[in-house]
């Protein structure tokens, strides 16, 4: 009875089960995603009133917000996966963790250039060296450390162990990188979206950030999936099941 | 219900236009590299293990089935 209970689980590490069930996935993910875009897209640029003192400049809160929320959630994806592998030493897990990495740090990226492009016009600079944008910055190279640290092991597992503590260790930023714009004088606004009230937002600006949030959560799970299929191709491809997947196909 | 009323003033976007553009033209590019490369290297990877099997054909593939078998088990 234990046996069929963590059935699901060790099934679900499986990366022949994840590469076979994440392939019926793909179609529905990529629909939602086109769709929420070009939704979103026009909605944002096109429909969406400008701010009454920032004038249009506003409009990059579409790309601003949603990129820096899945900079963060990404993490925590980057940081759980690790875990998981690291306590459970289940193989999906640490690729999960692998293929999070570069895809956060791209996210924080865009997070940042957009938020300097929106500064520029805003604050009058591109740069500040404040709390929110420098924790941002340490985001960045916590990414760009994950990544750099798993290339440097020949050995998959060890590399796997190292990337997954540093990944632990790094989470002391994620609350910082919330908390710094009430901890700290800065320049940058307070969160415009919390749970716990209504959002310091109109409704007719709300609304397609809402959009373009779900638009880049779907986008965030789609090149997560096909990050860990295109591991799992790699590390299985002298298996069996790999070689009758070509066969089928041809 | 637009807030436009000519493509110039939607590009030029009070001024903002620069700002506004670069920023959602640079979130495109990267967002579409994010999508592009994995696909890439799994179309790479698919073709290599072809190339791989049309050389040797079948030879390892008991083999392979008994490391495929233990990680099921694991």
């Amino acid at each position: 009875m234990a046996n069929d209970r963590w059935q699901w689980w060790y099934r679900l590490g499986s990366p022949r089960w994840f590469y076979q069930a994440s392939g019926s996935w793909l179609p529905w993910l990529s629909v939602a995603t086109a769709l929420l875009f070009a939704v979103g897209l026009v909605w944002s640029l096109g429909i969406a009133p400008a701010d009454a003192r920032q004038g249009n400049s506003f409009r990059i809160i579409y790309v601003h917000v949603p990129a820096s929320f899945l900079a963060l959630a990404g993490y925590y994806v980057m940081a759980v996966a690790g875990a998981v592998g690291l306590i459970w030493k289940i193989k999906l897990a640490d690729m999960v963790m692998v293929a999070a990495a570069p895809l956060g740090a791209a996210l924080t990226f865009v997070a940042l250039v957009s938020g300097a492009l929106w500064g520029k016009p805003t604050w009058g600079t591109y740069w500040v060296w404040d709390a929110r944008v420098t924790s941002m910055l340490v985001l960045l190279f916590l990414y760009l450390g994950v990544n750099a640290l798993y290339q440097a092991f020949a050995n998959r597992e060890v590399a796997a162990r190292a990337c997954a503590i540093l990944a632990l260790v790094g989470t002391v930023n994620i609350p910082i990188i919330y908390k710094s714009v009430d901890w700290w004088y800065s320049l940058h606004q307070p969160a415009t979206i919390k749970l716990t009230s209504a959002p310091s937002m109109h409704a007719s600006m709300f609304q397609p950030l809402v959009v373009m949030i779900l638009a880049f959560y779907c986008f965030y799970a789609l090149v997560l999936i096909l990050r860990v299929r295109a591991e799992i191709l790699q590390r299985e491809q002298r298996t069996t099941w790999v070689r009758e997947l070509l066969e089928a196909r041809s | 219900m637009l807030q436009f009323d000519s493509v110039n003033a939607f590009l030029h976007m009070g001024g903002h236009g620069p700002f506004v553009w670069s920023a959602y033209g640079i979130t495109m590019v990267v967002m579409l590299w994010l999508l592009l490369a994995p696909l890439r290297r799994s179309r790479d990877m698919l073709r290599q293990v072809r190339r791989h099997q049309q050389r040797a054909p079948a030879q390892q593939v008991s083999a392979h089935a008994a490391t495929e078998k233990s990680e099921v088990q694991r």
